[in-house]
């Protein structure tokens, strides 16, 4: 489990957080939404360890993340953020391979070319591995970093010696938390429902806690097990998507009329803005 | 001034062995800095993120919900898809490219090496200097060669050369390293205050020791000046360095500002002792400025090279953490790399090599700037060939302008500043023309 507990972090005088509680449970996909400045991104820079909080702790399986030295951390979780930028042109399957050093140290072994190029497929670039990042557009560096961050989560071999098998079998030397940042701001629809799909499947299916920082209410909705609605430095609701998504809390939140329709065909449901 | 006894010490032997390599070097060289398409590709690491290639590529698959390709291809699965793909066999051929450009890099170096030995007001052959260095590392039947050409070769010629190799492979390292920190190609290691710092150390020690102090003899007053200059470059990072730390953290924006400041100050001082100096020290003064390698002797050299070696050798070591820091800190941080580390170390090591080059050689700019660059465009921007290419290059390239600043005014000698600038700026000029083209 991976929470901040009674949260608050200032710069100056600035509040960014305020007493935010906030539990993230391994084989859930959470959502956390809210307008702009409502504290989203602190909350997951709290959460990755960037910031340390001016009061209360945050907790990851149950110590303090400020005693853990980073790279214990980036053995248990790993990160999309959104700044991620090279000035230098880095081959895309080297930026890849970066997601690999809390397991190799920085020495790219057969193994993490496999798992590297993996996850390049993953994400549709598998033709990319030689292009230079500078050359690729925005959204195409988004899922560079996204397949950066799958080889990271893809964790540790099973043995030392085995260094040339498959997918890595000990559950324990998996990173289990995965938080991204905004992933899908640069992404055209197709490749947002991809990665939506991908992270709901990861909690579903690999036990993995993801945590997605959204805009998108109607990708929420579809994709989330819950959601986390903050503003203001708060947490202003949380639940199902649905116990969310409601139009009081809309209308406090983003001064929007909005309510949830059901679309005919397929028996779903979308996020109306009247 | 330069029989202070300890030359035996110093085994010039393996250099002679390499003779051979010599003209292979230009070809290697040329070949690992033409062949492929890095070159072009990082060339528009100058330019403004764009969006090109969007028409290059297959649109990706529609269906939302499908499966994720169960894709783990080997090597040999994963050549297929499409025509055009670099990808497969990059990595061999890109494992062909290090290897050649590093021994094009070490035949240039031996090269450069024999030259600088050979050539000078006194020209020898290069047997002649092979036979010399073989007697001085005390070969059985080698003849003795005439006292005054291994005085040249063994008491001048051999420090000054190794004193270069040592001095550029310091700037380069470093130039490399603060580059990476800053996720810069234009930083360079001027940027944190030591050379201005050095500059006013060895200042203070010529202008105010001069008067203050009692004359020295021989070794030890040699070095007051190198130490002085390490002492400067050494305080003026470490204030900048606690001028950018807040909260524990090293603000890398805040370390750019201040080290402009300090710069600037340390250049006022300087400039004060400057408009104090009587003659003989203004001539002392402007050449320690300028840069030159003349000073080289044995005792100095052991030390700096200590220094340099170590400082180089753990800043090689820190390559893959350098690789990850150009993501960012966040990022770096993400995947294991404590950055404030990271940090620390490579100001640290950059302090102290390039504090030690310069106290033995004066001020030598573009060298720290150019060389990292250059390795850049052949070979992109890991650090884990940068630093070690950087550092062949670096040396091989001063030592390279030192030969044309002992032959061009011969027997006099240019200060070796003037010719890393004047051959270093316009080479630098035209890379970023092209890279803006």
């Amino acid at each position: 489990m991976f929470e901040l507990r009674e949260v608050s972090f200032r710069i100056r005088k600035a509040i960014l957080l305020e007493q935010v509680s906030l539990r993230l449970e391994p084989g859930e996909l959470l959502a956390v939404i809210g307008p702009n400045g409502a504290g989203k991104s602190t909350a997951l820079r709290l959460l990755g360890g960037e910031h340390r909080p001016s009061e209360g702790v945050v907790r990851m399986d149950g110590r303090d993340l400020g005693q853990m030295p980073p790279l214990e951390q980036a053995r248990r979780r790993a990160v999309v953020t959104q700044r991620a930028e090279l000035n230098f042109d880095m081959p895309v399957l080297d930026v890849v391979l970066l997601g690999r050093h809390p397991f190799n140290g920085g020495q790219a072994r057969r193994m993490d070319r496999k798992i590297a190029e993996r996850c390049l497929d993953e994400v549709g670039l598998g033709d990319f591995r030689g292009r230079g990042y500078l050359s690729l557009s925005g959204g195409e560096r988004q899922r560079v970093q996204i397949a950066r961050s799958l080889a990271q989560l893809a964790g540790n071999e099973p043995s030392p010696s085995a260094s040339d098998s498959e997918a890595p079998a000990v559950p324990g030397a998996f990173p289990r938390y995965w938080l991204l940042d905004e992933p899908t701001s640069a992404l055209d629809l197709a490749h947002q429902h991809r990665l939506l799909g991908l992270c709901r499947r990861r909690a579903e299916d690999g036990g993995t806690a993801v945590l997605v920082v959204l805009h998108d209410l109607n990708l929420a909705l579809r994709y989330a097990h819950r959601i986390v609605l903050m503003h203001r430095g708060r947490v202003h609701a949380e639940g199902q998507p649905e116990q969310v998504l409601t139009p009081e809390n809309l209308a406090q939140v983003y001064g929007v009329r909005a309510r949830l329709c059901d679309l005919e065909p397929e028996g779903t449901r979308q996020l109306v803005v009247c | 001034m330069e029989s202070d006894g300890s030359q035996g010490t110093a085994g010039p032997g393996p250099a002679a062995g390499r003779a051979s390599g010599g003209p292979k070097a230009k070809t290697a060289e040329a070949t690992a800095f033409r062949a492929g398409p890095t070159e072009a590709d990082s060339a528009k690491a100058f330019e403004a993120p764009s969006a090109p290639g969007e028409g290059l590529r297959p649109a990706p698959p529609l269906e939302t919900e499908a499966a994720v390709p169960p894709s783990p291809p080997g090597r040999s699965s994963a050549v297929a898809p499409s025509v055009d793909d670099p990808a497969a066999p990059a990595g061999d051929r890109r494992g062909i490219r290090v290897q050649a450009l590093f021994v094009g890099l070490g035949a240039a170096a031996v090269a450069v090496s024999l030259a600088a030995l050979a050539w000078g007001a006194a020209d020898l052959s290069v047997g002649r200097v092979a036979q010399i260095l073989a007697h001085a590392a005390g070969w059985p039947g080698v003849p003795a060669p005439d006292a005054w050409e291994e005085t040249i070769v063994v008491h001048l010629r051999l420090p000054r050369l190794i004193l270069g190799l040592l001095v550029g492979a310091g700037l380069g390292v470093a130039g490399g390293m603060m580059q990476g920190i800053f996720r810069n190609p234009l930083a360079d290691p001027s940027l944190i205050g030591v050379s201005s710092g050095a500059a006013l150390g060895a200042a203070t020690m010529i202008v105010a020791g001069n008067r203050l102090l009692p004359e020295l003899p021989g070794v030890v007053g040699g070095l007051l000046v190198p130490a002085a200059a390490f002492t400067g470059g050494l305080l003026a990072t470490i204030f900048v360095h606690r001028l950018a730390v807040r909260n524990r953290r090293t603000g890398i924006t805040t370390m750019l500002l201040a080290g402009i400041a300090i710069n600037a100050l340390a250049s006022a001082g300087t400039g004060l002792w400057t408009f104090v100096a009587d003659d003989a020290e203004l001539r002392d003064l402007t050449f320690w400025t300028l840069g030159s390698l003349a000073g080289a002797q044995w005792g100095g050299l052991a030390v700096v090279g200590g220094v340099i070696a170590t400082a180089g050798l753990i800043g090689i070591r820190t390559a893959p953490a350098l690789d990850a820091m150009l993501l960012g800190e966040a990022e770096a941080h993400h995947v294991g790399i404590d950055a404030e580390k990271i940090r620390r170390r490579t100001i640290a090591c950059t302090a102290a090599m390039v504090g030690s080059a310069v106290a033995l050689s004066g001020l030598i700019f573009f060298v720290g700037l150019v060389v990292p660059h250059i390795i850049r465009l052949a070979m992109g921007p890991g650090h884990r060939v940068l630093l070690p290419a950087a550092a062949m290059l670096g040396g091989t390239l001063l030592v390279a302008a030192d030969v044309a600043a002992r032959l061009v005014v011969a027997p006099a000698e240019l200060p070796i500043g003037i010719v890393t600038a004047l051959v270093g700026a316009p080479f630098f000029l035209a890379l970023v023309r092209r890279g803006t083209e």
